[in-house]
């Protein structure tokens, strides 16, 4: 079966801590997912998410505080209006935007972070390998 | 040699938390080739002295100078590392983390695959690390006063433990009073104290505290800044009495010819006037004209008050006050709600006459409440003959609230007490579990029960006034399924007292959002951590302590807000605190002056300095969050500790390590 190979952008105060908060309770999720802490949604850059694309990332995850929760305010203000630019993008280069998935976890949402990671990892693994849609 | 990268690996069991599932010793090895690595170990516990020791020692004798630990979570332990690190004289922005316990351990079933998740995220904070590069903390004073919010007993607690310090403490309360819940109720468990009696003296102690700014009638509007500088903007709500004229007599209060149910304090069982003090022993002692209820607001005539004020104190054109304060730290101590009876419509509270909710019951109970401390039915006459007390109203009940209220227990035993030592009457105690942990709790329980009282143990189903047995008529039957002796039971009693949850204040959220810190899913301010921070919050400066943080009863609170209190004591005694030092930096080579940073920042950190048409950021005021490095067109911000090369080689590291196990497995096919 085809193991995805999945990034994820988290931030610091909210994503990252329901990551936690879903390891404190012991849920179980796939472990495709490897994930890059960031500050905040915010400092991700769409140039960070074709990189990881590039180095053969079947999927990438970038996941925030729910708007109006940022710890820096409006930082994922930001990313709520990049991301689907960038969706558009990607879609625009062939690679399907489905493989771009941005999503609001907080601290307190373990349950919503398992239940993310293993939809999407059954998403990804649907599609095929990225090596054979970038050559 | 002083150029070259020397990385040493740490790989922690934490016990059995992390080696049970993942095979540390073999993520060791493994990490002991990778590019630059020097030295890598496993170790039992990486955060005891020895595991420390284990660092130091590297640094010292091997030359590393990168580290690498793999253990929890960076939010437990980043900072003891970082620590540890520099003792050893290498700068602790030199150190990275890869979380193998609450990103892998503890949520991956297979060991092999553990393993391999492991391996990657320890590569990718190896092939981090080798980018990162030495940071110097900014350091800022601390502004020694403090904000807390909330006159509850918490609150009280909180700014009397701060301001016998020395410290000076902005108070503010939204209520004309202080007192919070505590103020309502008639007794005390376990050792029915009169409440009045112990929270009055402290009450007066704040009122009269010369380093306590007192602002009740008051709501925080905004706050911002940071730990140590914090500006907070205050709304002090018009009073419409002038309080330096006013000297508290009450005359009017007598004169005022408006009554007005008073649905906060006496919880709509008792009147107040449309000016007010909403208790006679209430701090500070000046009433408030309720502008929605008064006569002279609500058609222009009336001044009953004015006329009679020996003083001439009414001042009917004072308007709303915003006020502007710097403090170093806050203490939010906001409370809870009583969990609304009414919508559990089953039991009756709202439609049913003599359905009473817990803090009816302590107004009824109490001497100072509307019937004198009698206990009688809504009638105001009657004495009850047999009461009915039911726990968990809106708590361990999936439709309303999961959690325990922790306190509706030993309150439903205080209330069997009362009621049978003012009434008399036959008294049920209808629960779930009997909850008592605490010290002399479950003595009280024991001595309840030797006192006579009914002990059923079930979820109530109904409370009605349908009478289909004899016995039943005039009287609330409670249905119930008594589960010790399983069977139905129909129970005939004259009053029913509802022991309501608490739940998160209505504005918990906003309140949340206005000072920066997060809800759990039930509504409650999250704490830094459950068990060793339990009064911090993630964000620095700001505390949560008493009910709002969870329910709680009287000495958990208090507790916590002296413990709320000594932390900030302690933070004002360092006198000046680090900040992060990832702030961002403007390449002035590159930046085109596009001021597309400018629009993204949160903070208005970055500045446009027009003579040389670049952008510039002012490091005090930024928080280091990056979305201006995300929105730089021009690739001319970077944030430091947060580099694009930096998370690029974490990216690159994890997916070079997944490819790398891709191949060998399809070799393997």
């Amino acid at each position: 079966m085809f193991e995805p190979k999945i990034i994820g952008f988290l931030c610091n105060w909210c994503s990252y801590r329901g990551a936690d908060t879903a390891g404190m309770a012991r849920m179980k999720y796939p472990p495709n997912v490897k994930i890059v802490r960031v500050p905040c949604s915010g400092r991700i850059s769409p140039e960070l998410v074709l990189r990881t694309f590039w180095e053969g990332a079947d999927g990438v995850m970038v996941l925030g505080c729910h708007i109006g929760d940022c710890h820096y305010s409006t930082g994922n203000h930001r990313t709520a209006k990049r991301m689907p630019v960038l969706k558009r993008l990607l879609e625009y280069t062939g690679i399907e935007p489905e493989r771009l998935h941005v999503n609001w976890v907080s601290a307190a949402e373990g349950e919503k972070f398992a239940t993310l990671i293993h939809d999407f990892t059954e998403t990804i693994r649907e599609l095929p390998p990225i090596a054979e849609v970038i050559k | 040699m002083n150029d070259e990268v020397r990385v040493g690996v740490y790989i922690c069991h934490c016990g059995s938390n992390i080696a049970g599932t993942v095979d540390v010793a073999d993520v060791a090895r493994w990490a002991a080739d990778l590019p630059n690595v020097v030295a890598a170990h496993d170790y039992k516990f990486m955060c005891s002295s020895l595991g420390q020791e284990l660092i130091e020692k590297d640094i010292q004798e091997k030359g590393v100078n990168r580290v690498v630990v793999a253990s929890c979570t960076p939010h437990l332990h980043e900072a003891t590392f970082r620590n540890a690190c520099a003792r050893a004289g290498l700068n602790p922005y030199l150190f990275e983390m890869a979380n193998i316990r609450e990103q892998d351990s503890w949520v991956t079933t297979d060991r092999v695959e553990a393993t391999k998740k492991a391996k990657a995220l320890v590569a990718a904070a190896v092939s981090r690390v080798v980018y990162q590069q030495p940071l110097n903390s900014l350091f800022v004073p601390i502004d020694p006063n403090v904000l807390v919010v909330g006159g509850g007993v918490t609150g009280i607690q909180a700014a009397l433990e701060i301001a016998d310090s020395g410290q000076h403490v902005y108070l503010v309360e939204r209520e004309p009073s202080l007192g919070g819940h505590m103020a309502q109720f008639d007794k005390t468990f376990p050792t029915l104290d009169c409440s009045a009696c112990i929270l009055t003296p402290k009450m007066f102690n704040v009122g009269n505290h010369k380093n306590i700014t007192l602002l009740t009638w008051s709501e925080v509007e905004k706050v911002d800044g940071y730990i140590g500088n914090f500006t907070v903007t205050i709304r002090k709500r018009a009073r419409y009495v002038d309080v330096s004229l006013c000297t508290g007599c009450g005359v009017c209060q007598e004169k005022c010819p408006k009554k007005v149910v008073d649905e906060v304090f006496e919880a709509g069982l008792g009147y107040r006037k449309a000016i007010y003090t909403p208790f006679p022993q209430a701090v500070p002692k000046y009433p408030v004209i309720d502008r929605g209820n008064c006569t002279f607001f609500l058609k222009g005539t009336c001044k009953a008050c004015q006329k009679f004020c020996p003083t001439g104190a009414i001042a009917f054109e004072q308007q709303d006050e915003l006020i502007t304060v710097k403090v170093g730290n806050i203490i939010l101590a906001t409370g809870f709600d009583l969990f609304d009876a009414r919508r559990i419509s089953q039991y009756g509270y709202g439609r049913l006459a003599n359905v009473f909710t817990s803090l009816e019951f302590e107004r009824l109970s109490n001497a100072a409440g509307p019937t004198g401390g009698r206990v009688v039915l809504r009638d105001g006459v009657t004495v009850p003959k047999s009461v009915a007390i039911i726990h968990c109203v809106g708590s361990r009940d999936r439709n309303y609230n999961n959690y325990c209220s922790a306190i509706c227990c030993m309150q439903s035993l205080k209330f069997a007490h009362l009621v049978k030592e003012k009434t008399g009457a036959d008294t049920y105690e209808f629960y779930i579990d009997i909850r008592t942990p605490a010290k002399a709790y479950d003595e009280f329980y024991q001595r309840i029960i030797h006192e006579g009282v009914h002990f059923v143990r079930g979820k109530v189903a109904e409370v009605t006034d349908a009478a289909r047995l004899q016995g039943e008529e005039g009287k609330l039957i409670i249905q119930v399924e008594d589960t010790l002796i399983g069977a139905q039971r129909r129970i005939p009693v004259d009053m029913v007292l509802l022991s309501s949850g608490l739940e998160p204040r209505e504005d918990a959220k906003e309140t949340s959002i206005k000072f920066g810190i997060s809800c759990s899913a039930d509504g409650w301010f999250i704490e830094k951590h459950p068990k060793l921070d339990p009064v911090a919050t993630m964000t620095d400066g700001v505390f949560v302590a008493g009910a709002c943080q969870g329910p709680k009863d009287i000495p958990a609170s208090v507790a916590q807000g002296s413990a709320a209190a000594a932390r900030v004591l302690s933070i004002i005694g360092q006198g000046e605190i680090e900040i992060e030092a990832a702030t961002a930096l403007v390449n002035e080579e590159t930046c085109v002056g596009c001021k597309e940073c400018i629009s993204a920042c949160p903070y208005t950190a970055i500045e446009f300095l027009a003579d040389i048409d670049k952008a510039y950021v002012n490091e005090a005021l930024c928080k280091g969050c990056g979305t201006c490095v995300g929105a730089c067109l021009s690739k001319s911000i970077k944030l430091k500790h947060f580099t694009d090369d930096q998370l690029v080689a974490e990216m690159i590291g994890a997916m070079r390590t997944m490819k790398l196990f891709e191949m060998a497995e399809a070799e393997v096919v």
